[in-house]
Parts: structure tokens; sequence; C-alpha cells
């Protein structure tokens, strides 16, 4: 069994996160949060990692991870792919990009391909609706107008461990284009 | 300026201008001049006076309750030296919902601007910003307005030399729809389950840690600085009389163009249709409009004749705003499908602390996803409409109505799709 641990800066940066609430109890989000981002999932050893830092029971730690969709309760593959089938999705055929992302991987959404790379879920609204069909990378980038073309060029993309940049959100009543985010 | 107008409308929680999100930038233009102008002449701008200038500008919140924002500051006790909490709501988790993010993308500034000035009004500590967790790059984008706010000396204690300290905290959630009910919202900030709580108490009287608290939209917020600076008379003057002010519109589903656009409140829907976003695609009919987020009624294509965006006029045409999230859809579209998708939402986002809730939302899907197969029968449409009389007001919070509601107008409207799709239903006379 692995050993869970958080450094000394960790948790200099967990007693800052601790700091911004009346009481230490709220961290617990933010610190499942780091928990994932260092180890890729919140199994439960990890959960109680958490609860043994923020002096909380491993019943509170494990109802908090448990309730939260986002946090990975067993281990995922390296690069999640959640495609957002909710209505508005839905009515600009995410399910049949769901169905496609499923055969080019050739594993069905809820399981993870043999190699651990990827993941894939059919989620509930990114609040992405004006840009549908879209999904998201673990938990990060969002991928907008997905076609069959794109969805190829993210796969081959993250392959090479490059996630596709960041996609400014599509303004198109008459503006300007920003610069840099 | 009336919705008739929008062509010519300017836009001003979206304004095209370039690097807008930048603090310098938004200062340039008169970002955080209201709230200079505010604490320079604190014995003119009273906090009583605040909150009664945003009481009379008619703004109403932008969440889906519409609830007369300035009221609900007012309703905030007397402070006694203890602290209290604005609770600033980017959950945003509506299906059919994307105008937050936009505010975090392209205006984080006056965002935090109006929630400063909501703190000084209602004698606030510190603003928690609780954004969803699936926005990760704009709890990012908006971790930095704040700690900009921070280097300039708007946030933090004695802001720009006066009296008045307030913090500001960017927390994110984790995926759950029901973080955005407000008692929910609050559990969950105390790093809890998201169960919501009963009411009353509420909020103002005991909020987050027992304290008293004040949950309010992103896009409301955004708001408060244009009140405060050209005052509560020029923003009535914005849009429909009863809900005045601009909206943010998102438009998803089979239009042109869809997108988030901002115009006075009060447009009429085929105006966003045909005129904002070019119409549908493939110059299909439309079958349906949901308004304002999935838990809004849809209507139907064929009665959206001066159908107004605003809260009285849907009410009229029996729906609601809601979010200001439509969605638009075509000719072609499946209500039956579309109808279980919504289902599969609130089954999943229940919290299952009420038994209604958690088993009817269930029946609902379950029910649907029969009919979706053809293996339904006619008795299944009145089963439906049975559950969700049995869920409606049952409850603590409003998931189980929300979850209702698209059932119940779904089935009554677009009867013939649903009836379409069930087993006849033939009798042998002997």
């Amino acid at each position: 069994m692995q050993n869970y641990e958080f450094t000394k800066e960790e948790l200099a940066k967990i007693d800052k996160i601790i700091a911004k609430y009346p009481n230490p109890q709220p961290a617990v989000m933010p610190v499942l949060w780091m928990a994932q981002e260092k180890f890729g999932h919140v199994e439960p050893e990890v959960q109680q990692l958490v609860a043994k830092t923020l002096d909380l029971t491993p019943a509170h730690v494990y109802g908090v991870a448990s309730f939260y969709t986002q946090y990975y309760k067993e281990k995922k593959g390296k690069y999640v792919l959640d495609v957002c089938t909710s209505f508005s999705c839905q009515a600009c055929g995410a399910y049949d990009t769901l169905h496609e992302l499923e055969e080019k991987l050739g594993i069905k959404a809820g399981e993870t391909t043999e190699d651990g790379m990827f993941s894939i879920q059919s989620v509930e609204c990114l609040g992405a609706c004006g840009y549908a069909p879209m999904m998201q990378i673990t938990n990060d980038v969002y991928v907008n107008h997905l076609t069959s073309e794109k969805l190829d060029k993210v796969i081959e993309g993250l392959k090479q461990d490059k996630l596709p940049e960041f996609e400014p959100i599509p303004l198109v009543q008459n503006r300007e284009p920003a610069e840099e985010k | 300026m009336s919705a008739i107008d929008w062509k010519s409308y300017t836009p001003i929680l979206i304004p095209n201008i370039k690097d807008y999100h930048k603090i310098d930038v938004y200062e340039k233009h008169g970002g955080y001049g209201g709230l200079k102008k505010i604490l320079k002449d604190q014995t003119e701008f009273t906090p009583e006076k605040v909150t009664n200038t945003v009481k009379d500008s008619g703004l109403r919140g932008r969440g889906g309750a519409g609830f007369n924002t300035g009221l609900k500051w007012s309703f905030m006790p007397k402070p006694d030296g203890g602290p209290r909490y604005i609770a600033a709501n980017g959950d945003e988790s509506e299906p059919g919902t994307f105008k937050d993010r936009v505010i975090f993308e392209y205006n984080p500034h006056s965002f935090i601007e109006g929630a400063i000035i909501g703190a000084y009004a209602m004698s606030i500590t510190t603003v928690y910003v609780y954004i969803r967790g699936e926005y990760r790059s704009w709890i990012n984008m908006m971790q930095k307005a704040v700690d900009d706010a921070y280097e300039k000396g708007y946030l933090g204690k004695n802001i720009l030399g006066s009296e008045f300290s307030v913090d500001m905290v960017v927390h994110s959630g984790a995926g759950a729809y029901i973080c955005g009910e407000e008692s929910s919202l609050m559990e969950s900030l105390e790093g809890k389950r998201g169960y919501p709580r009963v009411k009353p108490p509420f909020p103002a009287q005991k909020g987050l840690w027992g304290r008293p608290t004040t949950i309010n939209n992103i896009e409301t917020f955004a708001n408060v600085p244009h009140i405060i600076n050209n005052g509560s008379e020029w923003y009535k003057g914005i849009g429909a009389s009863t809900h005045a002010g601009p909206l943010l519109y998102g438009i998803s589903g089979h239009v042109n163009r869809p997108g988030v656009y901002e115009y006075p409140s009060g447009m009429l829907i085929t105006d966003l249709i045909h005129g904002a976003a070019q119409g549908v695609r493939g110059g299909k009919k439309v079958k349906a409009v949901i308004p304002g987020g999935s838990s809004t009624p849809p209507l139907r294509g064929d009665s959206l004749e001066g159908v107004r965006m605003d809260s009285d006029s849907l009410r009229e045409a029996g729906s609601m705003l809601g979010t200001g999230g439509m969605c638009i859809l075509d000719e072609d579209t499946d209500m039956v499908d579309f109808l279980w998708r919504v289902s599969h939402f609130y089954h999943h986002e229940s919290c299952g602390q009420c038994t209604p809730c958690r088993e009817g939302t269930g029946w609902l899907e379950k029910t649907l996803l029969k009919i979706k197969r053809g293996d339904g029968t006619v008795r299944d449409l009145d089963l439906l409409l049975d559950l969700c009389s049995q869920m409606e007001g049952r409850t603590i919070c409003a998931l189980a109505d929300a979850a209702a509601w698209p059932v119940r107008y779904t089935v009554t409207r677009f009867r013939e799709d649903f009836e379409a799709r069930v087993k006849k239903t033939v009798y042998a006379l002997a």
C-alpha cells in the first residue's frame, strides 16, 4: 500500500488555507482538491490523510468526498474526458460525440483504457451550453465545439501529454478579441 | 432604454472594451469609481442610503428567484460587532445557464466592486465567492482579479484609507448542482455535504457559522457599481419596468449563433431567437423554448408571439425567467428524449435528504426511460403527473419542484409526442 503524505511546504500551504475560514473544517474541500492534484485521486487512504491533517474524523471526510462528483474516489485514467450530455449539449449531438469518443478509445463511458491513459465520463451540465458539444479534460481545460477531427487532434495531443490550449469564451455580440489572458 | 431598441443597446456588463478584465483597464474606464465615491463621503453615502439606492433601482436577483436585491440586503440585522458574511453564488449549475462564467473571464472587477459595495452596505467582514469546481480556469482568473484588487487596496484592511475593511475569499466547489441552492452552498462552504437547511431561520438571521449572511448571484453584484455611478432612476429606465436592468441571456440549442448576449430585460423571445441568435439552424421551426434553465417550464414554439423575457410576461405565458439561460429546440427534437435527459439530471443531483425528491426523481427518470424505449402506456403519463404532485412543495429545498415542473409542463404541453411513443391500448369487446 502506498504511503500518502503531505510535504512541509504543502502543510504550510494548508495552514494558509485554514486561516481563510473561522475554523479548520471548511478547508476540507480545498485540501481534498490539493490531495487529488498530488495523488490523482482521493481513495480512502488519501481521505484518511486529509482527516488526520485537518483533525477531522475519517467519516466526515468520506462524507464530503463522496458527496461531490469531481473527487475521484477510485483511480482514474491519467486524462479523464468528461463529455457534457446535458440537454443543451444533447440537442447539439453530444451523445454522438460521446459514442464516437468511446469508439475511438475502445472503452465505454465510466471505463478506463488498459494503459491507464484515458477515462471517459458522461457528465452533467458544465455551463458551456452555447458552445456544444464540448468536454472537459481532468477537471481542467474546456474543449468547445467538438468535431470528429477535433477529437482526434485532442487525443493525439494528450497521448504526448499536451493539453489543448485554453479557449476564450467566444463572445458573439460585436466584440474585438482580447489579448492574452 | 427599452428592449424595443435592443439593436442600438451598448453592453455594460460585458462591454466591448479590450482587456477589460485587467484591473488597470477597468480603472481607466471609471472602474472602482462607485466604491471610491461612497468611501470618500460616508456621511452622505451611509450604508442605509446605499441599500435604499439599490432597492429603489429595482435590481432583482439574477440567480433564478428574482428577489429585490436591496430588499434582501435590508433584511440583515443591525451589526453587533461579530462577523457577518456575503456568500457570492457562482455555482451556476442549472443546465442551460452559462452567463456568470463570462463575467469571471471578461469583467471580474465589476463583480468585485459590486460585492465590496454590498459589503459596505451590510457591514460585512468577509465575502466568500463560491464558484463551481468545474470552472477551474475561471476560478484562477477570479483569484488573480481578487489578488490584484488586494494589491491596489480595494480589499483588505482600511480600504482606500477609510475605516472600512473587508476580505474576499475564492472558494471552489467540487461538482454538486445542489450547492447553488443558498443554504446548501453555506453547508458546503462550512466543509460539509451540501444538504440544504430548513428555513426559517433565514440566512440573514443564521447563515454561515450561525452568523448573518446574504447570498447574491455573481451577475447581481456586477450590476451594483452601475447603479451607484448612475443612480437608481437611470437603472430603472433600462428594460422592463418590473424587472429593471440589463440581463445576460445565454442562448443555446438549435440556433445559428448561440452564446451569451447582454440586452435590456424584457426582450421578446422572438427577437432573441431570430434577431440576436440569427434564427434557427437550417431555417427550421421552433418546437420549444426553455426560457431560463432546465427547471423552467418549456414553452411551445407556437405560443411565443409577444412573450417577453421578464418575470411577469413569462409568468403569464406559463413559465419563469429563471437564470435567463434559454435553450431553443427545433421541430425535429424528440421531447421524450429531452425530458428523459432533464429527469436524469435531477435524479443524479438530488441530495437524497427528502424522500419525495430522492425517490420521486428516480421514478420520473425510470418512467420516462420506459416511455423512451417504447414500453410505456398512456397510464404512465398520468403516473408522471401524479408523481409531480407528490413532489411539489413537499421538500426542504426547491430541487423537487425544479425536477417536477419540466415534467409536468412538457407532458401536458407536448402530450402528442408522448402519446405517439406509448403502446396503443386496444381492448377487444367480447
